[in-house]
Protein backbone atom coordinates (compact mmCIF):
# COMPACT_ATOMS: atom_id res chain seq x y z
CA UNK A 1 0.00 0.00 0.00
CA UNK A 2 1.15 3.44 -0.62
CA UNK A 3 0.59 5.77 2.06
CA UNK A 4 0.74 8.79 -0.08
CA UNK A 5 -2.57 7.56 -2.16
CA UNK A 6 -4.76 7.14 0.66
CA UNK A 7 -3.92 10.65 0.74
CA UNK A 8 -4.60 12.17 -2.51
CA UNK A 9 -7.59 9.91 -2.72
CA UNK A 10 -9.10 11.07 1.28
CA UNK A 11 -8.22 14.28 0.21
CA UNK A 12 -11.50 16.74 0.41
CA UNK A 13 -10.17 18.87 -2.84
CA UNK A 14 -10.65 14.98 -5.18
CA UNK A 15 -12.54 16.44 -7.52
CA UNK A 16 -15.11 13.80 -6.95
CA UNK A 17 -18.29 15.95 -6.42
CA UNK A 18 -18.62 15.30 -2.72
CA UNK A 19 -18.27 19.46 -2.18
CA UNK A 20 -22.17 19.75 -2.96
CA UNK A 21 -23.34 17.45 -0.63
CA UNK A 22 -24.27 17.98 3.11
CA UNK A 23 -24.84 14.35 3.89
CA UNK A 24 -27.78 15.41 5.42
CA UNK A 25 -26.30 18.48 7.91
CA UNK A 26 -28.40 21.05 5.70
CA UNK A 27 -31.52 19.74 6.87
CA UNK A 28 -30.27 19.66 10.39
CA UNK A 29 -29.21 22.69 10.61
CA UNK A 30 -32.89 24.15 9.16
CA UNK A 31 -34.31 22.04 12.02
CA UNK A 32 -32.14 23.55 14.51
CA UNK A 33 -30.70 19.85 15.45
CA UNK A 34 -26.82 21.09 14.42
CA UNK A 35 -26.63 24.08 15.89
CA UNK A 36 -23.18 24.59 17.33
CA UNK A 37 -20.03 22.15 17.85
CA UNK A 38 -21.56 19.66 20.40
CA UNK A 39 -24.41 19.31 17.96
CA UNK A 40 -22.42 18.78 15.05
CA UNK A 41 -20.09 16.15 16.81
CA UNK A 42 -23.54 14.04 18.03
CA UNK A 43 -24.84 14.20 14.27
CA UNK A 44 -21.45 13.33 12.91
CA UNK A 45 -21.33 10.68 15.38
CA UNK A 46 -24.83 9.34 14.12
CA UNK A 47 -24.08 9.31 10.84
CA UNK A 48 -20.65 7.50 11.30
CA UNK A 49 -22.13 4.92 13.28
CA UNK A 50 -24.82 4.44 10.88
CA UNK A 51 -24.87 5.21 6.95
CA UNK A 52 -21.09 5.50 7.60
CA UNK A 53 -20.41 2.34 8.68
CA UNK A 54 -22.64 1.01 6.00
CA UNK A 55 -20.70 2.45 3.50
CA UNK A 56 -17.36 1.53 5.14
CA UNK A 57 -18.37 -2.02 4.60
CA UNK A 58 -19.37 -1.59 0.96
CA UNK A 59 -15.99 0.11 0.14
CA UNK A 60 -13.94 -2.61 1.71
CA UNK A 61 -15.87 -4.94 -0.21
CA UNK A 62 -15.42 -3.58 -3.44
CA UNK A 63 -11.77 -3.23 -2.72
CA UNK A 64 -11.40 -7.16 -1.75
CA UNK A 65 -12.76 -7.64 -5.06
CA UNK A 66 -15.89 -8.83 -4.14
CA UNK A 67 -18.66 -9.21 -6.52
CA UNK A 68 -19.79 -6.23 -7.77
CA UNK A 69 -22.99 -6.17 -8.85
CA UNK A 70 -23.52 -8.15 -5.53
CA UNK A 71 -22.56 -5.53 -3.73
CA UNK A 72 -24.47 -2.27 -6.23
CA UNK A 73 -27.70 -4.46 -5.22
CA UNK A 74 -26.80 -4.62 -1.53
CA UNK A 75 -25.80 -0.44 -1.41
CA UNK A 76 -29.43 -0.54 -2.72
CA UNK A 77 -30.97 -2.75 -0.46
CA UNK A 78 -29.44 -0.67 1.94
CA UNK A 79 -31.01 2.73 0.56
CA UNK A 80 -34.12 3.18 1.22
CA UNK A 81 -34.55 7.04 -0.02
CA UNK A 82 -34.56 7.38 -3.62
CA UNK A 83 -33.13 10.73 -3.17
CA UNK A 84 -30.14 9.28 -1.52
CA UNK A 85 -29.69 6.58 -4.17
CA UNK A 86 -29.76 8.83 -6.44
CA UNK A 87 -27.25 11.42 -5.01
CA UNK A 88 -25.09 7.49 -4.27
CA UNK A 89 -25.04 7.07 -7.82
CA UNK A 90 -24.52 10.45 -8.94
CA UNK A 91 -21.81 10.48 -6.62
CA UNK A 92 -20.00 7.18 -7.84
CA UNK A 93 -20.30 8.20 -11.49
CA UNK A 94 -18.76 11.47 -10.27
CA UNK A 95 -15.94 9.89 -8.72
CA UNK A 96 -15.45 7.30 -11.43
CA UNK A 97 -14.74 10.17 -13.77
CA UNK A 98 -12.58 11.81 -11.52
CA UNK A 99 -10.70 7.64 -10.47
CA UNK A 100 -10.59 7.06 -14.09
CA UNK A 101 -8.41 10.17 -14.84
CA UNK A 102 -6.23 10.02 -12.04
CA UNK A 103 -5.25 5.93 -11.48
CA UNK A 104 -6.43 4.98 -14.86
CA UNK A 105 -6.99 0.86 -15.44
CA UNK A 106 -8.72 -2.14 -16.33
CA UNK A 107 -10.15 -2.27 -12.76
CA UNK A 108 -12.15 1.14 -13.34
CA UNK A 109 -12.55 0.76 -16.68
CA UNK A 110 -14.72 -2.65 -16.54
CA UNK A 111 -16.83 -0.81 -13.92
CA UNK A 112 -17.40 1.68 -15.75
CA UNK A 113 -18.85 -0.10 -18.71
CA UNK A 114 -20.78 -2.57 -16.13
CA UNK A 115 -22.39 0.65 -14.44
CA UNK A 116 -22.53 2.78 -17.22
CA UNK A 117 -25.68 5.23 -15.47
CA UNK A 118 -22.84 4.33 -11.82
CA UNK A 119 -22.62 2.10 -8.84
CA UNK A 120 -22.78 3.57 -5.62
CA UNK A 121 -20.28 5.57 -4.71
CA UNK A 122 -18.44 3.49 -1.65
CA UNK A 123 -18.69 0.72 -4.51
CA UNK A 124 -16.67 2.95 -6.45
CA UNK A 125 -14.92 3.92 -3.68
CA UNK A 126 -13.54 0.73 -2.76
CA UNK A 127 -12.53 -0.07 -6.61
CA UNK A 128 -10.95 3.09 -7.07
CA UNK A 129 -8.80 2.35 -4.07
CA UNK A 130 -7.85 -1.12 -5.48
CA UNK A 131 -6.42 1.00 -8.31
CA UNK A 132 -4.50 2.98 -6.29
CA UNK A 133 -2.60 0.28 -4.83
CA UNK A 134 -4.62 0.81 -1.25
CA UNK A 135 -6.12 -2.10 0.72
CA UNK A 136 -9.81 -2.92 2.07
CA UNK A 137 -8.33 -0.69 5.52
CA UNK A 138 -7.53 2.40 3.45
CA UNK A 139 -11.29 2.33 1.83
CA UNK A 140 -13.30 1.95 4.75
CA UNK A 141 -11.22 4.47 6.40
CA UNK A 142 -12.36 6.43 3.10
CA UNK A 143 -15.79 5.83 3.50
CA UNK A 144 -15.71 6.71 7.42
CA UNK A 145 -13.97 9.94 7.10
CA UNK A 146 -16.32 11.06 4.06
CA UNK A 147 -19.69 10.01 6.46
CA UNK A 148 -18.28 12.83 9.11
CA UNK A 149 -16.14 15.03 6.85
CA UNK A 150 -19.06 15.99 4.44
CA UNK A 151 -21.30 17.09 7.49
CA UNK A 152 -18.19 19.35 8.94
CA UNK A 153 -17.52 21.50 5.93
CA UNK A 154 -21.19 22.05 5.21
CA UNK A 155 -22.23 23.19 8.95
CA UNK A 156 -18.91 25.65 8.30
CA UNK A 157 -20.52 26.78 5.22
CA UNK A 158 -24.38 27.00 6.74
CA UNK A 159 -23.43 28.36 10.16
CA UNK A 160 -20.62 30.12 9.86
CA UNK A 161 -19.64 27.95 12.79
CA UNK A 162 -15.67 28.25 13.82
CA UNK A 163 -13.85 26.07 11.22
CA UNK A 164 -11.27 24.88 14.00
CA UNK A 165 -14.12 23.52 16.21
CA UNK A 166 -15.45 22.41 13.46
CA UNK A 167 -12.22 20.66 12.40
CA UNK A 168 -11.81 19.05 16.32
CA UNK A 169 -14.88 17.50 16.03
CA UNK A 170 -13.32 15.66 13.48
CA UNK A 171 -10.08 15.05 15.62
CA UNK A 172 -12.15 13.67 18.42
CA UNK A 173 -14.44 11.40 16.03
CA UNK A 174 -10.95 9.85 14.50
CA UNK A 175 -10.70 6.59 17.30
CA UNK A 176 -14.36 5.32 16.55
CA UNK A 177 -13.53 6.37 12.45
CA UNK A 178 -10.83 4.06 12.85
CA UNK A 179 -13.14 1.32 14.86
CA UNK A 180 -16.01 1.58 12.20
CA UNK A 181 -12.81 1.18 9.49
CA UNK A 182 -11.91 -2.18 11.36
CA UNK A 183 -15.65 -3.62 11.89
CA UNK A 184 -16.67 -2.78 7.90
CA UNK A 185 -13.15 -4.83 6.85
CA UNK A 186 -13.32 -7.64 9.26
CA UNK A 187 -17.53 -7.55 7.86
CA UNK A 188 -16.66 -7.56 4.02
CA UNK A 189 -13.86 -10.34 4.68
CA UNK A 190 -17.20 -12.71 5.36
CA UNK A 191 -18.69 -11.50 2.18
CA UNK A 192 -21.29 -9.47 0.99
CA UNK A 193 -24.22 -11.02 3.27
CA UNK A 194 -22.29 -10.04 5.93
CA UNK A 195 -22.26 -6.77 5.23
CA UNK A 196 -23.18 -4.22 8.00
CA UNK A 197 -27.04 -2.63 7.28
CA UNK A 198 -27.03 0.35 10.14
CA UNK A 199 -29.37 2.46 9.21
CA UNK A 200 -30.49 6.27 9.89
CA UNK A 201 -34.10 6.39 9.67
CA UNK A 202 -34.24 10.11 10.39
CA UNK A 203 -31.40 11.08 7.49
CA UNK A 204 -33.19 8.91 5.13
CA UNK A 205 -36.65 11.09 6.00
CA UNK A 206 -34.74 14.27 5.79
CA UNK A 207 -33.15 13.63 3.00
CA UNK A 208 -36.70 12.92 0.93
CA UNK A 209 -37.59 16.43 2.44
CA UNK A 210 -34.43 18.20 1.49
CA UNK A 211 -34.88 16.76 -1.89
CA UNK A 212 -38.46 18.73 -2.41
CA UNK A 213 -36.60 21.97 -0.92
CA UNK A 214 -37.14 25.06 -3.65
CA UNK A 215 -34.50 26.61 -1.77
CA UNK A 216 -31.44 24.67 -0.76
CA UNK A 217 -27.39 25.26 -1.17
CA UNK A 218 -26.40 21.65 -1.13
CA UNK A 219 -27.40 18.67 -3.79
CA UNK A 220 -28.05 16.68 -0.30
CA UNK B 1 -5.02 16.11 -18.35
CA UNK B 2 -4.28 12.40 -18.63
CA UNK B 3 -6.14 10.77 -21.79
CA UNK B 4 -4.47 6.95 -22.24
CA UNK B 5 -5.82 6.02 -25.43
CA UNK B 6 -4.33 2.39 -25.18
CA UNK B 7 -7.57 1.00 -22.54
CA UNK B 8 -11.33 1.66 -23.50
CA UNK B 9 -13.41 4.44 -23.30
CA UNK B 10 -16.65 4.81 -21.53
CA UNK B 11 -17.32 8.45 -21.53
CA UNK B 12 -15.36 10.90 -22.36
CA UNK B 13 -13.09 12.00 -19.52
CA UNK B 14 -12.64 15.97 -19.22
CA UNK B 15 -11.90 17.99 -21.82
CA UNK B 16 -11.72 14.78 -24.28
CA UNK B 17 -12.75 16.73 -27.99
CA UNK B 18 -14.99 13.63 -28.86
CA UNK B 19 -17.77 11.80 -27.61
CA UNK B 20 -17.55 8.30 -26.89
CA UNK B 21 -19.11 6.85 -30.16
CA UNK B 22 -15.60 9.18 -31.84
CA UNK B 23 -18.41 11.89 -32.96
CA UNK B 24 -17.47 15.48 -32.32
CA UNK B 25 -18.90 17.00 -29.27
CA UNK B 26 -20.35 20.19 -28.97
CA UNK B 27 -18.28 23.70 -28.40
CA UNK B 28 -18.89 24.47 -24.42
CA UNK B 29 -18.63 28.58 -23.46
CA UNK B 30 -18.81 28.88 -19.92
CA UNK B 31 -20.10 32.86 -19.13
CA UNK B 32 -19.36 33.89 -15.93
CA UNK B 33 -19.35 36.81 -13.55
CA UNK B 34 -20.28 38.60 -10.27
CA UNK B 35 -23.71 39.06 -9.21
CA UNK B 36 -26.41 40.79 -11.34
CA UNK B 37 -23.91 41.78 -14.29
CA UNK B 38 -26.83 39.85 -16.60
CA UNK B 39 -25.19 36.84 -17.07
CA UNK B 40 -28.75 34.91 -17.02
CA UNK B 41 -30.27 37.61 -19.48
CA UNK B 42 -27.16 37.41 -21.69
CA UNK B 43 -27.84 33.67 -21.85
CA UNK B 44 -31.60 34.01 -22.74
CA UNK B 45 -30.55 36.25 -25.56
CA UNK B 46 -28.18 34.33 -26.89
CA UNK B 47 -30.50 31.60 -27.13
CA UNK B 48 -33.01 33.69 -28.83
CA UNK B 49 -30.36 34.65 -30.79
CA UNK B 50 -28.98 31.29 -32.00
CA UNK B 51 -31.81 28.68 -31.38
CA UNK B 52 -33.08 29.01 -35.02
CA UNK B 53 -29.33 27.99 -36.62
CA UNK B 54 -28.03 26.19 -33.93
CA UNK B 55 -28.55 22.88 -31.86
CA UNK B 56 -28.01 24.25 -27.97
CA UNK B 57 -28.50 23.78 -24.53
CA UNK B 58 -27.81 25.16 -21.34
CA UNK B 59 -26.35 24.72 -17.74
CA UNK B 60 -26.56 26.85 -14.75
CA UNK B 61 -25.13 26.83 -11.71
CA UNK B 62 -27.18 28.09 -8.91
CA UNK B 63 -25.81 28.99 -5.70
CA UNK B 64 -29.11 28.29 -3.88
CA UNK B 65 -32.37 27.64 -5.75
CA UNK B 66 -33.20 27.00 -9.37
CA UNK B 67 -33.66 30.40 -10.20
CA UNK B 68 -31.40 30.76 -13.51
CA UNK B 69 -32.57 27.48 -14.40
CA UNK B 70 -36.44 28.63 -13.72
CA UNK B 71 -36.51 31.82 -15.42
CA UNK B 72 -34.72 30.76 -18.65
CA UNK B 73 -37.69 27.96 -18.45
CA UNK B 74 -40.43 30.94 -17.93
CA UNK B 75 -38.96 32.74 -20.46
CA UNK B 76 -39.74 29.75 -22.61
CA UNK B 77 -36.06 30.72 -24.48
CA UNK B 78 -35.28 27.04 -25.07
CA UNK B 79 -37.07 23.48 -24.20
CA UNK B 80 -37.10 22.43 -20.84
CA UNK B 81 -35.29 19.20 -21.71
CA UNK B 82 -32.20 21.46 -23.03
CA UNK B 83 -31.53 23.02 -19.35
CA UNK B 84 -30.07 21.64 -16.78
CA UNK B 85 -29.06 23.39 -12.95
CA UNK B 86 -26.18 21.86 -11.54
CA UNK B 87 -25.90 22.54 -7.68
CA UNK B 88 -23.07 24.09 -6.24
CA UNK B 89 -23.26 23.32 -2.43
CA UNK B 90 -22.32 27.50 -1.55
CA UNK B 91 -19.61 27.32 -3.78
CA UNK B 92 -20.04 28.41 -7.27
CA UNK B 93 -16.93 29.07 -8.45
CA UNK B 94 -15.66 25.49 -7.07
CA UNK B 95 -18.13 23.48 -9.33
CA UNK B 96 -16.92 25.42 -12.30
CA UNK B 97 -13.19 25.48 -11.57
CA UNK B 98 -11.96 23.04 -8.84
CA UNK B 99 -14.66 19.96 -8.91
CA UNK B 100 -15.89 20.10 -12.46
CA UNK B 101 -17.41 16.69 -12.41
CA UNK B 102 -21.17 17.72 -11.56
CA UNK B 103 -21.06 20.31 -14.73
CA UNK B 104 -19.17 17.26 -17.18
CA UNK B 105 -22.06 15.02 -15.81
CA UNK B 106 -24.66 17.56 -17.24
CA UNK B 107 -22.72 18.56 -20.60
CA UNK B 108 -22.83 14.93 -21.35
CA UNK B 109 -25.93 14.21 -19.83
CA UNK B 110 -27.64 16.90 -22.42
CA UNK B 111 -25.53 15.60 -24.76
CA UNK B 112 -26.89 12.11 -24.49
CA UNK B 113 -30.29 12.79 -24.15
CA UNK B 114 -31.10 16.08 -26.95
CA UNK B 115 -27.90 15.90 -29.06
CA UNK B 116 -26.16 16.07 -31.75
CA UNK B 117 -25.09 19.90 -30.31
CA UNK B 118 -23.67 22.21 -31.56
CA UNK B 119 -22.98 24.56 -28.91
CA UNK B 120 -23.63 24.34 -24.81
CA UNK B 121 -23.32 27.43 -22.68
CA UNK B 122 -22.46 26.97 -19.59
CA UNK B 123 -23.74 29.72 -17.09
CA UNK B 124 -21.59 29.96 -13.54
CA UNK B 125 -23.73 31.07 -10.29
CA UNK B 126 -23.03 35.09 -9.85
CA UNK B 127 -19.52 34.83 -8.38
CA UNK B 128 -16.48 37.10 -7.44
CA UNK B 129 -13.90 38.78 -9.82
CA UNK B 130 -11.57 35.74 -9.47
CA UNK B 131 -13.99 33.10 -10.97
CA UNK B 132 -12.97 31.48 -13.91
CA UNK B 133 -13.78 28.07 -15.32
CA UNK B 134 -11.85 25.13 -15.77
CA UNK B 135 -9.96 24.68 -19.54
CA UNK B 136 -11.37 20.67 -18.32
CA UNK B 137 -14.78 22.00 -19.02
CA UNK B 138 -15.44 25.28 -21.40
CA UNK B 139 -13.48 25.66 -24.61
CA UNK B 140 -13.43 29.03 -24.19
CA UNK B 141 -15.57 31.79 -21.50
CA UNK B 142 -17.19 35.00 -21.51
CA UNK B 143 -16.75 37.31 -18.42
CA UNK B 144 -19.74 39.43 -18.18
CA UNK B 145 -19.46 42.66 -15.59
CA UNK B 146 -21.86 46.22 -15.90
CA UNK B 147 -21.48 49.36 -16.02
CA UNK B 148 -23.62 49.63 -12.66
CA UNK B 149 -21.50 48.02 -10.65
CA UNK B 150 -18.44 50.41 -10.82
CA UNK B 151 -16.61 51.40 -14.09
CA UNK B 152 -13.47 51.09 -12.23
CA UNK B 153 -14.00 47.19 -12.33
CA UNK B 154 -11.34 46.90 -15.31
CA UNK B 155 -8.92 48.71 -14.58
CA UNK B 156 -8.59 46.54 -10.97
CA UNK B 157 -8.49 43.55 -13.14
CA UNK B 158 -8.56 40.02 -11.49
CA UNK B 159 -8.87 36.53 -13.27
CA UNK B 160 -12.01 37.24 -14.88
CA UNK B 161 -11.70 40.35 -16.64
CA UNK B 162 -7.77 39.63 -17.32
CA UNK B 163 -7.96 36.49 -18.89
CA UNK B 164 -11.89 35.73 -20.09
CA UNK B 165 -11.75 34.91 -23.89
CA UNK B 166 -14.50 37.90 -24.56
CA UNK B 167 -15.47 40.10 -22.06
CA UNK B 168 -18.70 42.07 -21.97
CA UNK B 169 -19.68 45.36 -20.46
CA UNK B 170 -23.17 45.25 -20.07
CA UNK B 171 -26.20 47.98 -19.38
CA UNK B 172 -24.61 49.92 -21.09
CA UNK B 173 -28.11 52.16 -21.03
CA UNK B 174 -27.27 52.91 -17.57
CA UNK B 175 -23.94 54.36 -17.79
CA UNK B 176 -25.71 58.29 -18.16
CA UNK B 177 -27.35 56.78 -14.76
CA UNK B 178 -24.72 56.21 -12.53
CA UNK B 179 -22.21 58.22 -13.99
CA UNK B 180 -19.52 55.78 -15.92
CA UNK B 181 -17.40 56.36 -18.01
CA UNK B 182 -17.52 53.94 -20.92
CA UNK B 183 -14.52 55.53 -22.81
CA UNK B 184 -12.40 54.98 -19.32
CA UNK B 185 -13.61 51.56 -19.03
CA UNK B 186 -12.95 50.40 -22.75
CA UNK B 187 -9.22 51.52 -21.99
CA UNK B 188 -8.74 50.11 -18.97
CA UNK B 189 -9.94 46.88 -20.38
CA UNK B 190 -7.57 47.30 -23.12
CA UNK B 191 -5.14 47.63 -21.27
CA UNK B 192 -5.72 44.75 -18.76
CA UNK B 193 -6.40 42.39 -21.53
CA UNK B 194 -3.84 43.69 -24.60
CA UNK B 195 -5.24 41.78 -27.87
CA UNK B 196 -8.47 40.13 -26.06
CA UNK B 197 -12.05 41.46 -27.29
CA UNK B 198 -14.64 43.71 -25.49
CA UNK B 199 -18.08 44.49 -26.50
CA UNK B 200 -20.38 46.42 -24.50
CA UNK B 201 -24.03 45.75 -24.39
CA UNK B 202 -27.05 46.83 -23.50
CA UNK B 203 -30.02 44.07 -23.81
CA UNK B 204 -32.75 46.29 -23.82
CA UNK B 205 -32.90 46.60 -27.22
CA UNK B 206 -33.78 43.55 -29.48
CA UNK B 207 -30.56 43.44 -31.11
CA UNK B 208 -28.40 44.18 -28.14
CA UNK B 209 -27.22 40.99 -27.44
CA UNK B 210 -25.62 40.88 -31.08
CA UNK B 211 -21.88 41.49 -30.97
CA UNK B 212 -21.61 38.52 -28.20
CA UNK B 213 -23.61 36.01 -30.24
CA UNK B 214 -21.04 37.12 -33.46
CA UNK B 215 -17.96 36.13 -31.42
CA UNK B 216 -19.53 32.65 -30.17
CA UNK B 217 -20.63 32.17 -34.38
CA UNK B 218 -16.62 32.39 -34.89
CA UNK B 219 -15.97 30.23 -31.88
CA UNK B 220 -18.32 27.65 -33.22
CA UNK B 221 -16.79 28.04 -36.90
CA UNK B 222 -13.09 27.74 -35.52
CA UNK B 223 -14.28 24.42 -33.36
CA UNK B 224 -16.06 22.61 -36.66
CA UNK B 225 -13.17 23.85 -38.69
CA UNK B 226 -10.78 21.86 -36.88
CA UNK B 227 -8.96 18.70 -37.83
CA UNK B 228 -11.47 15.70 -36.95
CA UNK B 229 -10.01 14.51 -33.45
CA UNK B 230 -8.69 10.96 -33.83
CA UNK B 231 -10.52 8.31 -32.05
Amino acid sequence: MTRSALLVLADGRFPAGGHAHSGGAEAAVKAGRVRDAASLEAFCRGRLHTAGLTAAGLAAGAALGLDLHELDAAADARTPSPALRAAARRLGRQLMRAARATWPGPGLDALAAAFPRGAHQPVVLGVTARAAGLGPEDAAHCAAYEAVGGPATATVRLLGLDPYRATAVLARLAPEMDEVAARATAAAREGVDALPAASAPLLDITAEQHAAWPVRLFAS
Amino acid sequence: MHLDHGHTHHGAISADARRPDGTRRALRVGLGGPVGSGKTATVAALCRALRDTLSLAVVTNDIYTREDAEFLLREAVLPPERIRAVETGACPHTAIRDDISANLEAVEELEDAVGPLDLILVESGGDNLTATFSRGLVDAQVFVIDVAGGDDIPRKGGPGVTTADLLVVNKTDLAPYVGSDLGRMARDAAEQRGELPVVFTSLRSEEGVGPVAAWVGERLAAWTAAPAPTA
